[in-house]
């Protein structure tokens, strides 16, 4: 297991955990359409099965939200 | 020009902030600012920045006051009803303070007139309920290099940052490109509490009135998300400008702005 951070709280995830698998792991409504950085970059969403997850390492997960009027 | 007696009266509680001051204030009655959108998150910008002395307000949007807005669009009175948004938006504002000057463009923005109508103005609020319309208002910002706040909102969540062109990260730098049209739901469709309009329209409000009077730190290079359900306000640090950024990168690969809710036809004519 590895810590890291998401969100703004620490959890304990399995090594080697790709951020696709933490999307669903994580219950993320709509997957495909959220933004993810990982240690202040961004992850491109073609990257999101590739990329994988190292202990300390600090994830945001930025939504869409379109509404306004 | 000076602050009259009356302007010293209606702004006293900002003349005694040493942030704000009177030179603050005159900084706010010289200032313009366009909001577009007069809806949930215009309503409270407008109003407060009319109260605030904002001493030019453009106001834009094409639709008419519907009973289904009244909900949380606390700009627009029951009487209102079938009315242009902007002229009950505007007159809501004139009856705040009828010191400032206040513009109405019944107009929804699109690639050919945001730019003509964004250079005019000081400052940009982004309370539109669409992301074609965030992702034009960004562009078009980032273009002509027009600091703005984007703001949205949706069930009882709500996000705002602002940009500094060729300074802070842009809405494209974290979000890339819209969603396609129906993926991600919209207030309409997924409802919205009106007080969380306004709680998000009032950092608008105070975003653009601490840019104008350059006042504290603003929420550039910064996502704030407030949740009403557990009461959490997040504010999270955004990677640095650029970085791939189709439009706020150095070497942008979009250099004309993309009405994406055009047809497709007429996209596949602009090449895109």
């Amino acid at each position: 297991m590895i810590n890291v951070t998401i969100c703004g709280e620490s959890k304990q995830i399995k090594e080697n955990t790709a951020i696709s698998e933490l999307l669903i792991q994580e219950n993320v409504d709509m997957p495909q359409y959220v933004s993810v950085s990982v240690n202040d970059e961004f992850v491109g969403r073609d990257n999101y099965t590739q990329h994988r997850l190292n202990d300390g390492d600090t994830v945001e997960f930025l939504y869409f939200m379109g509404g306004g009027r | 020009m000076s602050l009259s007696d009356e302007e010293l009266e209606r702004y006293s509680r900002h003349l005694i902030l040493k942030e704000i001051g009177y030179r603050g204030q005159k900084r706010l009655s010289e200032s313009k600012v366009l909001i577009i959108g007069a809806g949930g998150l215009g309503a409270p910008v407008g109003l407060y920045l009319a109260a605030a002395g904002v001493g030019t307000i453009g106001i834009a949007d094409a639709d008419n006051v519907d009973l289904s807005n009244l909900q949380r669009q606390i700009i627009h009175t029951t009487a209102a009803i079938g009315t242009p948004k902007v002229e009950s938006a505007a007159r809501s504002m004139k009856a705040v303070n009828p010191n400032i000057n206040i513009k109405t463009y019944k107009i929804f923005v699109n690639a050919g007139n945001i730019s003509d109508l964004i250079r005019e103005y000081d400052f940009v609020v982004d309370g539109t309920d669409n992301f074609p319309a965030k992702f034009l208002i960004n562009d078009a910002c980032v273009m002509e290099k027009k600091a703005f706040s984007h703001a949205g909102i949706i069930r009882f969540k709500g996000q705002l940052m602002t940009v500094i062109p060729g300074e802070s990260p842009c809405y494209r730098c974290v979000f890339t490109e819209p969603p396609p049209a129906g993926a991600v739901p919209t207030c309409r469709e997924a409802g919205v509490i009106g007080a969380v309009a306004g709680v998000i329209g009032s950092l608008h409000a105070l975003e653009t009135i601490k840019y104008l009077t350059e006042t504290g730190e603003l929420l550039s290079g910064r996502l704030l998300t407030f949740d009403a359900l557990t009461m959490q306000f997040r504010t999270v640090k955004l990677p640095d400008r650029g970085k791939g950024c189709a439009v706020c990168s150095d070497n942008p690969s979009i250099t004309t702005l993309i009405d994406y809710d055009k047809p497709e036809c007429e996209m596949c004519k602009r090449g895109q």
